[in-house]
């Protein structure tokens, strides 16, 4: 309420007495605003609106312009290029000043309000802007679940999965004594033998086992093995005709 | 015996070009933008604006010629108003504030306005209420109050197109909006005293 405002009770260093009193003081320029402590007239008023309870939005907005409008002339105040621009307001310039400012601040506010209506009245005015952005999908609710029927996909689900068939990929490994007994019989009619050319046209397991013969043979020093760098080629030939 | 033959009436088919210029184009075209595209002359052109908007209008065309903006534009008819919404969203006109639609209400009657303008009117500090408006293209920089000055601030033909307006002179007076000064006067005089101090 403005009643409330007016007579709002003020104890600061500079003034003490009703804020109207302050406010015509300010405005005749018979108290030194910069003496004002602005802090404390915003503290008493919140109080005072504390003592009272409920908020009063009427009384709040009165306060906050006058406030506001103190506080404008103050930081004016600070700036000595401005002062003269202050020089000789009377209170009614003042006044007048501040009416004007929030009056125009009004028709702000009631064209802020028709164009609020506008938008409403708009909102069924659908146009193309550039590329339209699509809308959220809508949420699709989930049909009506049954819990026996959670159970039976949880048990699906838990049941131990079958064991993948590896059939496809068995090996067979031709015997080493295969090996053995043809690299023997080599070494013993011809003496010595070209390893790759023995194996050159076996399957590479053919060809691992056939290198593993060839070096058991060399472990029970029936052959020696030359071969002059890597990959060249292997020479073989029986350890004891050497 | 004389073979009849079918004449075409030229601006029936000016008409059929400037739909098709309506069509492809994302904003209001003018009169004068128009009659540049077809190379015809203006007043033709809007003669073809006048067969289109009886062709287009709302109640017997899902598609409706206005006038917005400055120009002319094709836009939803009302009746589909509950379609469109499930298909598009408008991240332009959701969620405007009290304190955006203040700054808008002066950027668009006082434009080009600075920030500090806008704030002196509203009595609270309109960065973060500028700054949204110019994410949402409601509001544009128009240059600088001088050099090395505040940026200053307009409405954009957006504006007037969320709006549904023709142009800003469709805005209603300022000075019939609110704001009695002398009933204003008088509270302030009220409460600041004319009491003997």
């Amino acid at each position: 309420m403005a009643v409330a405002v007016r007579e709002l009770p003020l104890d600061l260093d500079a003034f003490e007495g009703p804020f109207d009193l302050l406010l015509t003081l300010v405005l005749r320029e018979e108290l030194e605003l910069r003496d004002v402590d602005v802090a404390e007239i915003v503290l008493a008023f919140v109080e005072s609106r504390v003592e009272r309870g409920g908020l009063d939005l009427e009384a709040c907005g009165e306060f906050l312009v006058l406030v506001a409008a103190l506080l404008e002339l103050k930081a004016r105040g600070l700036f000595p290029g401005e002062e003269l621009d202050l020089e000789g307001l009377d209170p009614e310039e003042a006044a007048e000043e501040l009416a004007e400012r929030l009056a125009a601040y009004r028709r702000f506010r009631a064209a802020a309000g028709w164009l609020e209506e506008r938008l409403a009245a708009e909102s069924d005015r659908y146009f193309r802007l550039g590329v339209a952005s699509l809308a959220p999908a809508p949420a699709r609710p989930l049909a009506r679940q049954e819990p026996e029927q959670l159970a039976a996909a949880l048990r699906t689900l838990a049941a131990a999965r079958p064991e993948p068939s590896l059939g496809h990929l068995v090996l067979t490994y031709p015997p080493l004594s295969r090996f053995l007994d043809r690299f023997r019989s080599l070494l013993s009619s011809r003496g010595r033998f070209a390893f790759d050319h023995e194996v050159d046209r076996l399957s590479r397991i053919e060809q691992i086992v056939a290198f593993l013969a060839l070096l058991e043979l060399r472990k029970r020093e029936e052959a020696r093995i030359a071969q002059a760098g890597p990959f060249e080629p292997i020479t073989v030939w029986n350890a004891s005709a050497s | 015996m004389e073979r009849l033959r079918l004449v075409e009436n030229p601006v029936d088919r000016l008409a059929r070009t400037v739909e098709a210029l309506l069509v492809i184009a994302s904003k209001p075209l003018s009169v004068p933008e128009l009659a540049a595209a077809t190379e015809e002359d203006e007043e033709r052109v809007e003669t073809a604006l006048g067969l289109i908007a009886g062709r287009f209008r709302e109640g017997r065309s899902g598609v409706v010629l206005e006038h917005v903006a400055g120009g002319y534009a094709f836009r939803a008819a009302r009746e589909a108003a509950d379609a469109c919404a499930r298909l598009v969203e408008r991240p332009v006109q959701r969620g405007l504030t009290q304190a955006s639609l203040e700054t808008l209400a002066v950027v668009a009657y006082l434009g080009p306005v600075s920030r500090p303008e806008i704030a002196r009117i509203r009595g609270v500090a309109a960065d973060s209420a500028v700054a949204g408006l110019v994410e949402r293209g409601l509001i544009a920089e128009a240059g600088r109050e001088r050099e090395g000055g505040a940026v200053r601030y307009e409405t954009t033909p957006l504006f007037e197109r969320v709006f549904g307006l023709a142009d800003r002179s469709e805005l209603p007076d300022l000075e019939e909006l609110g704001g009695d000064v002398e009933e204003l006067r008088s509270r302030l005089e009220d409460v600041a005293g004319r009491r003997p101090a």
